[in-house]
């Protein structure tokens, strides 16, 4: 018998992680630098939150979890297990491009991990979700690549958007204490350590192809706290807007 | 002095006096990549539109956003509109007389009498 605990808190990190970067993302509709791109980055911003909600089904049917909907809008903000990274503000487009580049890597290799994994949900999930994620690489590293050559601003700001978002990355990796031994024991996946370094070996060869300097990683003090519920001040605004229509009637059907 | 336009990819060049010498940083000048959608493995790929792309590469990442959210495509061709070689819009009139040669379609043939001949004696 797998850890039930230890399987909820691990999802509700993937799912709320999923769910602010997809609405931080789509933070961008309308307002993307060229068309083209607005309408490719937006469309993926919607398959964040198909991915956070495929995630809040797995609690609600398989762990005896709330109704998603409720779980996504309802709950406080110190309840939410969303790292520091996808709640940052969007910026300006080469931070909110890099932190594409940095999460998304960092899902692929989670769910990659768990194609083997012992959870059947997570496993047939993580299946589901492979085609898309390699488009969201796809995108993410070609615009990684060009801006990066495009010029010495467009590379300062890239290397500087590095800079800036390398640790908060780094924070995706925050393990849960008292869950982490029985997940990889039960063999739900590898781990937050290992996902760390098979992200770290993912991202290099990109950023290398880019001439971007990937600080070295005893320099990188990942930034934690968010899967323990501590969050920044930039979460209770986003939940709140996020919440807001929801709220106005939450019992309504839709 | 400025050439000012409300494009903000023309203002990104940073044009000067007319003469002066234009230098245009690799990816800042985009292109149109005409974009052909191929619904099933084996069948034509077919011209859908177009995207507005610094590079090849990008200029495919954007068609399958814009060209296969939602139909069903198994892949992608992209190729600069600049690349494809046309006629000019005034020499129309070499194609203007085909509809008179309607001895050159293979619905002018009469096959059907000799086949049914043929039939028969058998």
């Amino acid at each position: 018998m797998i850890n039930q605990a230890a399987i909820k808190d691990l999802i509700i990190k993937m799912a709320d992680d999923e769910l602010i970067q997809g609405h931080r993302n789509s933070e961008w509709t309308g307002l993307g630098p060229v068309m083209e791109e607005d309408i490719a980055f937006s469309s993926m911003a919607q398959d964040k939150i198909g991915h956070a909600w495929a995630l809040y089904r797995i609690l609600h049917e398989d762990l005896g979890g709330e109704d998603p909907d409720k779980f996504a809008f309802l709950r406080p903000e110190k309840e939410y297990k969303s790292a520091h990274l996808v709640e940052m503000p969007n910026g300006t487009y080469d931070f909110s491009l890099m932190r594409h580049f940095l999460f998304d890597q960092a899902e692929t290799i989670r769910y990659e991990s768990m194609q083997e994994s012992s959870f059947e949900p997570l496993r047939l999930l993580s299946k589901k979700v492979k085609g898309e994620l390699k488009y969201h690489t796809l995108h993410a590293n070609a615009w990684v690549m060009q801006l990066s050559k495009a010029g010495e601003e467009s590379y300062g700001r890239m290397q500087q958007a590095l800079n800036n978002t390398i640790a908060l990355a780094a924070g995706l990796f925050e393990a849960s204490p008292e869950h982490e031994a029985a997940l990889i024991e039960d063999k739900v996946y590898p781990g937050e350590a290992e996902l760390y370094r098979r992200w770290l070996d993912r991202i290099y060869p990109v950023l290398v192809k880019a001439s971007l300097n990937l600080p070295a990683i005893t320099a990188i003090k990942p930034v934690y706290g968010g899967r323990q519920g501590v969050h920044t001040i930039h979460l209770q605004p986003l939940l709140k807007e996020m919440s807001e229509v929801f709220n106005l009637d939450a019992e309504a059907g839709w | 002095m400025s050439n000012d336009s409300l494009d903000p990819r023309v203002n990104r060049l940073k044009l000067g006096e007319a003469g002066e010498v234009v230098k245009v940083e690799e990816g800042e000048n985009w292109n149109i990549y005409e974009v052909f959608h191929q619904e099933k493995r084996g069948a034509h790929h077919e011209h859908v539109g177009c995207v507005h792309a610094p590079d090849p590469q990008l200029a495919l990442v954007f068609a399958k956003e814009q060209f296969a959210r939602r139909k069903k495509c198994v892949n992608l061709w992209v190729v600069k509109s600049a690349d494809i070689l046309a006629f000019d819009v005034e020499d129309e009139d070499m194609f203007a007389n085909n509809l008179e040669k309607t001895y050159r379609d293979a619905s002018g043939f009469k096959v059907m009498e000799k086949i049914n001949k043929f039939k028969q004696s058998k």
